[in-house]
């Protein structure tokens, strides 16, 4: 399963101009009230509290503080085979500023070695237009002394975070995809309250105890709330006005959310009997999609005390 | 000061929880284990308290699926923190002090080998300025060892020491995943991975779930004979900028202990989840040599994110109430590189 989201973060004063000048290729400093120079910079002082408002310039070159062999590099780190990760005391800094140096082995680089800044090429006004350090030799540079300020061009920065899990069913939940492969739809019952749950769930949220009987449910039930989706959105695939329901399937005790369609929006209502419709059986997997959706069944409607208790 | 003390302790760990990511598989039985060790069912527990993160489930609101657990009919009074489940036991402590209830029951869940844990505890850090570079924990204790390397302030065989005693000790512990009687040599002779470190001197990827059940005054002594009381209990936290503190000292633990107070304490679980920050921790508790270190087997030995914190305080409780200890300290950590701690003390009384 992958989750994926840019974080789009609006920038203070501080992080503003740090940002707009890593785009000209250029690194402030914050200097703190004790006099000394912090990079990156913070927003306020670590020891009055004030914000920092005086920024300078430092070197992109600088000094390796500390280190650490990444054998092993993870997603979207700075460099894609092994690198270091060091603490780095940029020439002009009093505070190091971690980042990426690419060697090729952990015996190319140690503590007290010169690095410098290779740029991105393609700036985006965040911390990864430093691309990563190399080693510098002897090297040194006064940083950019043409910096110009003003207003910062950069306000915001858009950091996209990608995740992947493994995602693993629980039992209750293996037996109801299993099922749904073969059109069939099974639920759980409580052995203590004896009220059935579908899709089934490890614990009774009534009880706290594990729910150990299985139980197939029939494919047809009652709606017993519902809304009318008329707001179009990313990702949408069905045509709106559409309805979104609570379907009680007859035998369980838990409503499940689907859609109810072959019906015009404004027909559904509470009580509405309904029944599912299922994709051609050569294309069932192991999904609640194998129900494309609940359509009517033409039944009178169910009597509001049959389901009151399931709303 | 209410009188407040642990009454009741279940864990499990493990390498790879074969379940879902709300641990409900295991928090059930973890939560009927603390009925039974208190005699107490649902109706004597007055409030509830978890700590789990979406960010290791993969998925949002985890914590309220594992609401299921309890059972919530009746409704509950319940909280929840994104944060080691020690500090979800501080929220259930504080609610007792306030006398709104006299119990509560807490606990803490998490399926780390879902995803890259490494990688996910990248997002704890600064949003602008170092999470975008990923920077992974074992990165940043490697960066936090060499230093104090270095700097003459600890050595590799300080570090394997600590190492060795653990998974030594752990040989005992049913629920560690990284355990036997293994030497100083032992360690050293592993290949470095993370260069300074050694696979053994990082914490295993773990899975798992812990509950404590926590009582007041007469409630107390009527779950457990020697309730392991409460004595001391602080927590303090540092900048989240990993340049705007010393890494190779824990001035937060040190003011946690301190205000805790750490004298006369026979035993200690810390929470190290990497060899040379148990030194750096001991050092800032001034724990005298006498001191009995993790026989639990520690964090070294198994640490699921979100109770190995709870469970070091449960492993504290447990050794008062078996009178192996008089008074004990627990400690736990959370966030970067030791940057929040919390010290809680417990006593045995006679
Ligand atoms: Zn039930």
């Amino acid at each position: 399963m992958k989750v994926e989201f840019d974080y789009t973060r609006s920038l203070g004063p501080v992080l503003s101009q740090f940002m707009s000048a890593l785009k000209q290729h250029s690194i402030l400093g914050g200097v703190t009230s004790d006099g000394r120079v912090v990079v990156p910079p913070p927003e306020y002082d670590p020891i009055t509290h004030a914000a920092v408002t005086e920024l300078v310039p430092v070197s992109d070159h600088g000094v390796v503080q500390s280190w650490s062999w990444v054998a092993e590099p993870v997603a979207q780190q700075p460099l894609e085979k092994p690198f270091a990760f060091a603490q780095i005391l940029l020439d002009g800094a009093d505070a190091p500023l971690l980042h990426a140096v690419a060697v090729d082995s952990p015996a190319e680089i140690s503590t007290g070695l010169r690095v410098r800044v290779v740029w991105a090429e393609d700036p985006t006004g965040t911390i990864r237009d430093i691309a990563h350090f190399e080693p510098a030799g002897d090297g040194s540079s006064e940083g950019s002394a043409s910096m110009e300020f003003g207003a910062p061009e950069v306000t915001g920065i858009v950091s996209p975070v990608k995740l992947a899990y493994d995602y693993a069913a629980s039992p209750e939940e293996t037996k109801f995809f299993r099922g749904l492969a073969e059109g069939k739809i099974f639920g759980q019952r409580c052995p203590k309250c004896e009220k059935v749950y579908v899709p089934p769930r490890g614990a009774c949220p009534v009880d706290g105890i594990p729910t150990t009987d299985e139980v197939e449910l029939p494919d047809r039930g009652t709606v017993t709330t519902y809304c009318v989706v008329n707001v179009p959105f990313q990702g949408q695939t069905i045509p709106i006005p559409y309805v979104s329901a609570y379907v009680l399937l007859d035998g369980a005790d838990i409503a499940f959310l689907h859609l109810i369609l072959d019906i015009d929006a404004a027909d559904v209502r509470m009580g509405m009997r309904v029944e599912a419709v299922w994709k051609p059986r050569e294309e069932w997997t192991t999904d609640l999609n194998n129900i494309r959706y609940f359509k009517p069944t033409g039944e009178p409607d169910a009597d509001f005390e049959t389901y009151k208790h399931h709303l | 000061m209410r009188d407040v003390a642990v009454v009741g302790f279940s864990q499990q760990q493990m390498k790879e929880l074969d379940g879902s990511p709300t641990c409900l598989e295991i928090l059930v039985p973890i939560i009927q284990d603390l009925y039974e060790q208190t005699g107490w069912t649902k109706s004597d527990i007055g409030f509830w308290c978890s700590g789990s993160s979406d960010y290791l489930a993969g998925r949002s609101f985890s914590f309220v699926s594992a609401v299921d657990a309890i059972g919530t009919l009746p409704p509950v009074m319940e909280s929840h923190v994104e944060m080691d489940a020690a500090w979800a036991m501080y929220e259930a402590w504080i609610k007792i002090q306030t006398g709104e209830v006299d119990t509560a029951l807490v606990y803490g869940f998490g399926k780390s080998s879902a995803g890259t844990l490494r990688r996910i505890l990248a997002l704890q850090l600064d949003p602008y300025t170092t999470q975008p570079l990923w920077p992974d924990t074992v990165s940043l204790a490697g960066i936090q060892a060499r230093e104090g390397i270095e700097k003459g302030l600890w050595d590799e065989k300080a570090m394997a020491e600590v190492v060795a005693r653990s998974m030594t000790d752990a040989a005992a512990n049913e629920w560690a995943i990284r355990k036997g009687a293994t030497s100083i040599d032992d360690v050293l002779a592993q290949p470095v991975y993370a260069d300074p470190l050694r696979r053994w001197d990082c914490a295993p990827v773990s899975d798992g779930a812990a509950g404590i059940i926590l009582a007041a005054g007469d409630k107390a002594r009527e779950a457990r004979q020697r309730p392991a009381w409460i004595t001391g209990f602080e927590h303090r936290i540092e900048p989240i900028a990993l340049n705007a503190r010393s890494l190779t000292e824990s001035v937060s633990t040190a003011a946690a202990g301190t205000a805790a107070g750490v004298d006369g304490v026979d035993t200690a679980e810390l929470h190290a989840p990497f060899s040379h920050q148990e030194l750096i921790l001991r050092n800032a508790l001034g724990l005298p040599g006498d001191v009995t270190i993790n026989p639990s087997g520690g964090a070294l030995t198994a640490n699921p994110m979100f109770s190995a914190g709870l469970n070091r305080i449960g492993e504290a409780a447990s050794r008062i109430w078996a009178g192996n200890s008089d008074k004990a300290l627990a400690h736990t950590t959370q966030g970067p590189v030791l940057q929040h701690n919390l010290v809680c003390t417990l006593e045995g009384r006679n």
